[in-house]
């Protein structure tokens, strides 16, 4: 459930970023507080295992399709919530560097849904609270599995919203939540089982694993207070940032207007006409500004366009009227072109050097 | 192959890229890291409906391309192959948003078609910038860039040993999977159980290195802080590249280029 | 530099679970000896190393490295006499480049950036990989990592090296090389193989460990002619010494 830099709108993710790089920040105080010197080696490590895991696809029996470990769970029940958030973190960046996955902009998204949610609400309020530092194999399960979901859970909500919130998609919010929850919902069991396996496994083997681990995690209720705090400041940022400052409203419209009833496909050129002729006067982006300079020049141009009925209508939407689309069809061609010479030419004058 | 092993091949050539010897690798990191940042800020700032308006942006990532010496049609395969999620999402759009923008002739063009190419192109730029950037940088050089640009402490040696050790694990898992696989017969994804034992296998051996390691930093003296000397700096070059790109992101952004030349050219027909 | 005698004195070390590893190891060493340690998988060869570097601490019996017992207040001073090269470089070479790697125990030891560059060349010019410099360390062949993981131990300037199955994964070229740079050290080494032929040509005396216990101490030519003494460690005797 990587979220995509296509998808998300610059406010989005410049709000994502503030809130992931306050939370390591925040991560990085705790751990550095513990002082445990053998946890530096042995997070490191841990990440890239975590990496690596990844990479393993596993049968997911009777289903035919396939699933990987997430590692958040894991991550956290070896090392404590604030290592482990750190460790996730570090993992979706080299894995944003490395296979584009998700991107760079939506790295504060991705850091945020896939590290948050597991390390510092579902490990804490859920798997510690079942569990209890015990090995009983069926309590690691339970615990192991409905942590798994709820992280999951919310972590889908959180893309949810982020992705209606930038409005690149035009996935409604409801229809959006009710395809991703349940899928999550899989995915969140299918974790949990596949956490608890390892989990037991490992302290099969070596019990002192976890028993080390419980040492070098004290959690105390500021913790919980802090998290909770956090994500609240956090959907209070991300809500205002892309409610003020996007150059794009639409997203938020948009959820709002079909959650809200049927009126929303009726109501919407309308709403849309007077969103873009305010957006027009207040954009510190200048999205549609170009038009009035070229204007002229379209109006000679697509002099027939004009006078089709569908372009009449559209005088809300002027950067996308049909003769500047032409325009824009033939010189964004050309462009394209013209980009590609200049990467051939430069290739060429590397060979030669 | 399975796809540990492909992935393992794919980021030891991308890493085998990095090292190349063009004037955009010997660029500062941070340099290059700071520009592709801007670039993806200006591309997806762009109005959902704008399509060619982003026409002119893919210079950069041809540019990268290009003057880092890099395959195109390697960058371009990857490109295609990631993240489906973007497209599985964008493809609701011509599904739901049917009002028609405009006119090709007498094709109606709904909404939906274009902000979903739209979705394309940017997801299409973006990533393939992000890629250009990896193997003009390598992946050391942007976690440093990122250490230097003032990630906190613990949160950089992070970065640092888990670039050390993706390598080594990688390589680790990718043996044991084939190990598996050379004793069973099932082709297809490792069944769960064999996934637990596999998994936890190699979390163990984690565990060890981990402990082994320690140990080697014990022998050199380490006492809980990691010092990390770096060398780059940001010289003229570097902000001539920032500036540079910074100032072009900025006249495709506020200018929509491929209007103005169509136009251009429609005027010079008649 | 009477100072660095390792002195051992009945030595006893069992793990957590209750293994006993050592059972009352007793030798001296003295200032630039070179001192194989042989004996079977598990004989207790690794165990005893770790006690070298302060990385395990006796049960009872005591070892102490130039006079000064090895205790946790002594560490920094042990670990400063004693360079230890791990048998896994890639546990060893824990830092993102070649250069950073050799620079890690400078930096720790408080040396100076403005003297870093020149130190951390000086040790790689010694193992002859200066070209090395800016790799990241997966990307060295098994012989380059050995050979930059001597170097960043050392660029430490210690008095004492030890060694844990230095020729491990290599091949005979790069053996071959080891083996001649490891003649131009003038250190006391100690170094615990499997590879006779190796000891044999470096060291002059060997120590046998046999579950956990020396059963042999002396010049290592006389030892590796002991067949029955080599059997009974899982050892064999090397072919160069002809039957």
């Amino acid at each position: 459930m990587h979220m995509a830099d296509a998808l998300i709108s610059p406010a989005v993710g410049g709000a994502m970023w503030a809130v992931s790089g306050g939370l390591i920040g925040y991560g990085a105080k705790k751990v550095r507080e513990e002082a445990d010197d053998r946890k530096i080696p042995l997070m490191g490590v841990l990440g890239a295992f975590i990496f690596a895991a990844q990479m393993i696809n596993f049968s997911i029996p009777g289903t035919g399709s396939s699933g990987h470990l997430g590692g958040g769970m894991i991550l956290s029940i070896l090392l404590g919530p604030h290592a482990a958030f750190l460790v996730m973190a570090s993992v979706l960046t080299v894995q944003a560097l490395f296979f584009a996955d998700g991107g760079l902009l939506a790295l504060g998204c991705n850091i945020f849904n896939m590290g948050f949610f597991t390390c510092f609400i579902a490990y804490p309020l859920i798997y510690r609270k079942l569990v209890c530092g015990s090995l009983d194999k069926k309590r690691v399960l339970l615990g192991a599995v409905l942590a798994g979901i709820v992280g999951l859970q919310l972590g889908a909500f959180s893309v949810v919203l982020e992705t209606v919130f930038s409005g690149v998609s035009e996935l409604p919010f409801k229809t959006f939540v009710f395809l991703m929850q349940p899928i999550h919902l899989a995915i969140g069991l299918v974790e949990g089982l596949v956490t608890a396996g390892v989990v037991s496994f490992a302290t099969a083997a070596r019990p002192e694993i976890l028993t080390a681990a419980a040492e070098r995690t004290p959690l105390g209720g500021s913790v919980k207070k802090a998290a909770l705090g956090i994500a609240g400041a956090a959907i209070l940022i991300g809500t205002g940032l892309s409610w003020f400052a996007s150059a794009d409203p639409d997203g938020l419209e948009w959820a709002m207007l079909r959650t809200s009833g049927q009126e929303a496909l009726e109501s919407r050129g309308k709403l849309r006409g007077v969103l873009a002729s305010w957006q027009e006067k207040t954009a510190f982006l200048p999205d549609y500004s170009f038009k009035k300079d070229v204007s002229a020049a379209e109006a000679v141009l697509a002099g027939k366009a004009a006078a089709e009925p569908g372009a009449g209508g559209k005088s809300a939407w002027p950067a996308v009227d049909s003769g500047t689309s032409a325009a824009g069809l033939v010189g964004g061609v050309m462009t394209l072109l013209l980009a590609a010479l200049i990467g051939i030419a430069l290739k060429k004058r590397n060979a030669a050097a | 192959m399975n796809k540990l092993g492909k992935n393992l091949v794919d980021i030891g050539y991308m890493d085998t890229l990095s090292a190349g010897r063009s004037f955009l690798h010997k660029l500062d990191a941070r340099a290059k890291l700071l520009t592709t940042v801007l670039f993806m800020a200006a591309v997806v700032s762009l109005d959902k409906y704008q399509v060619s308006a982003m026409i002119p942006f893919s210079l950069y990532p041809i540019f990268l391309i290009g003057a880092g010496n890099l395959p195109a049609g390697y960058i371009l395969r990857k490109t295609a192959v990631v993240a489906p999620f973007a497209v599985f999402v964008g493809m609701f759009n011509p599904l739901l948003d049917r009002q028609i923008l405009f006119h090709l002739g007498s094709f109606g063009v709904s909404g939906g078609w274009v902000s979903f190419l739209s979705i394309l192109i940017r997801f299409s730029l973006t990533v393939s910038a992000a890629l250009a950037l990896l193997c003009v940088t390598g992946i050391n050089a942007l976690c440093e860039a990122l250490v230097r640009a003032g990630v906190p402490k613990p949160f950089a040696v992070q970065l640092l040993f888990l670039n050390r050790y993706l390598f080594v694990l990688t390589g680790e898992a990718e043996r044991m999977t084939r190990a598996r696989r050379l004793r069973s017969c099932d082709r297809g994804a490792t069944a769960p159980r064999a996934f637990i034992q596999i998994v936890g296998h190699l979390l163990l051996r984690t565990m060890d290195r981990a402990e082994r390691v320690y140990r080697a930093m014990l022998c050199r003296g380490f006492d809980g802080h990691v010092r990390v000397v770096r060398f780059s700096r940001i010289g003229r070059a570097e902000l001539a590249f920032i500036l540079g790109w910074a100032a072009l992101f900025a006249v495709f952004r506020s200018v929509n280029l491929p209007v103005i030349l169509g136009q251009a050219v429609a005027g010079a027909w008649k | 530099m009477s100072h660095h005698i390792i002195e051992a004195d009945a030595i006893r070390y069992s793990y957590p679970d209750g293994t006993a590893a050592l059972g009352g190891v007793s030798f001296r060493i003295s200032h630039g000896e070179s001192v194989a340690l042989v004996g079977e998988n598990g004989a207790g060869k690794s165990t005893l190393l770790q006690h070298f570097t302060g990385c395990l601490f006796p049960e009872s019996g005591s070892l102490s490295i130039g006079g000064v017992p090895v205790s946790k207040q002594n560490l920094l001073a042990v670990r400063r006499a004693v360079g230890m090269v791990f048998q896994n470089p890639d546990d060893q070479l824990f830092m993102p480049t070649v250069f950073e790697d050799v620079a890690f125990g400078l930096l720790n030891l408080g040396v100076p950036e403005a003297e870093l560059e020149g130190k951390v060349m000086a040790a790689l010019e010694t193992v002859g990989a200066p070209h090395l410099r800016a790799r990241p360390p997966y990307r060295l062949s098994q012989g380059e990592k050995r050979a930059v993981s001597i170097a960043g131990v050392l660029a430490m300037s210690p008095d004492i090296l030890v060694m844990d199955e230095p020729t491990s994964n290599l091949d005979p070229l790069s053996r071959r090389r080891l083996i001649g740079l490891l003649r131009t050290f003038q250190h006391t080494k100690i170094i615990a193989t499997h590879d006779l032929d190796f000891a044999l040509e470096l060291c002059e005396r060997t120590l046998v460990i046999h579950k956990g216990s020396i059963t042999a101490d002396g010049p290592t030519r006389e030892i590796f002619r002991d067949e029955q003494l080599l059997m009974r460690s899982s050892l064999e005797k090397p072919l160069s010494l002809g039957s």
